[in-house]
């Protein structure tokens, strides 16, 4: 009897490498051109107080366009850290509990920021 | 060798502080004027602005320097003389760049 985290432990590759180096490639790119996008919206606002900013993105390609940019850059991020994470902690347990903490973080600023998009795009913003 | 080790902490610092702004920004526009108020006085104190200058240069260099890595995932630019060229020009570009934005955000106050 073996169970099967003993089975695959040592074996080394779980060969699902060449997919995580293409998807890092894939949302840099896409992130690249987003923040470019962002950055040309913001600084051409009159000003970036709460009316502007809700009118803003209450607009369906803005709202679009930033929901698109939240699942880019935060998948970004999961990955880039996640390597990070991976190259300087030695410490087995200490690298399973960061690289859980991280996703967890990850999915949760994701989550909080593509839902305020949605509430200001389908309720105006409102509290 | 710095422009490396650059991309990491530039690119982690990105996460970490850019994804927290971004978050909070998002959701203090999602819960309504008061809230957003209190995020505009954080964001504009003047330590706040320094973060900004900071993040914004943070991600001109990552940009620079991950479109630096996509060229060299293709196979070029790894003789010595290009490859510390354009390491240098990240530097550069990403410094160049923060300047300029921050004399027309400043500028158009």
């Amino acid at each position: 009897m073996q169970s099967p985290l003993g089975r695959v432990r040592g074996l080394g590759s779980a060969r699902s490498g060449a997919h995580h180096w293409w998807i890092e490639r894939l949302t840099s790119v896409s992130t690249l051109l987003l923040l470019v996008w962002l950055l040309v919206s913001l600084l051409r606002l009159p000003d970036l107080g709460y009316g502007s900013v809700v009118e803003w993105l209450g607009s369906p390609l803005n709202a679009v366009a930033m929901l698109l940019l939240i699942a880019s850059s935060f998948w970004h991020m999961k990955l880039g850290l996640q390597v990070v994470v991976e190259d300087y902690v030695h410490v087995d347990g200490n690298k399973l509990f960061l690289v859980m903490l991280l996703n967890f973080a990850v999915i949760a600023g994701a989550a909080l920021a593509a839902f305020s998009v949605l509430k200001i795009a389908f309720a105006g913003g409102a509290a | 060798m710095l422009v490396s080790i650059l991309h990491r902490v530039t690119g982690a610092g990105l996460s970490i502080l850019g994804g927290i702004a971004l978050v909070w920004w998002l959701v203090a526009a999602a819960s309504g004027p008061e809230a957003y108020a209190a995020f505009q006085d954080c964001a504009d104190e003047w330590y706040a602005v320094v973060i900004w200058i900071g993040l914004s240069w943070a991600l001109f260099q990552h940009a620079l320097s991950g479109l630096r890595h996509l060229v060299m995932d293709i196979g070029a630019g790894y003789e010595l003389r290009t490859n510390k060229f354009w390491a240098n020009m990240t530097l550069l570009g990403s410094a160049a760049l923060t300047v300029l934005l921050w004399i027309y955000i400043l500028g158009a106050r």
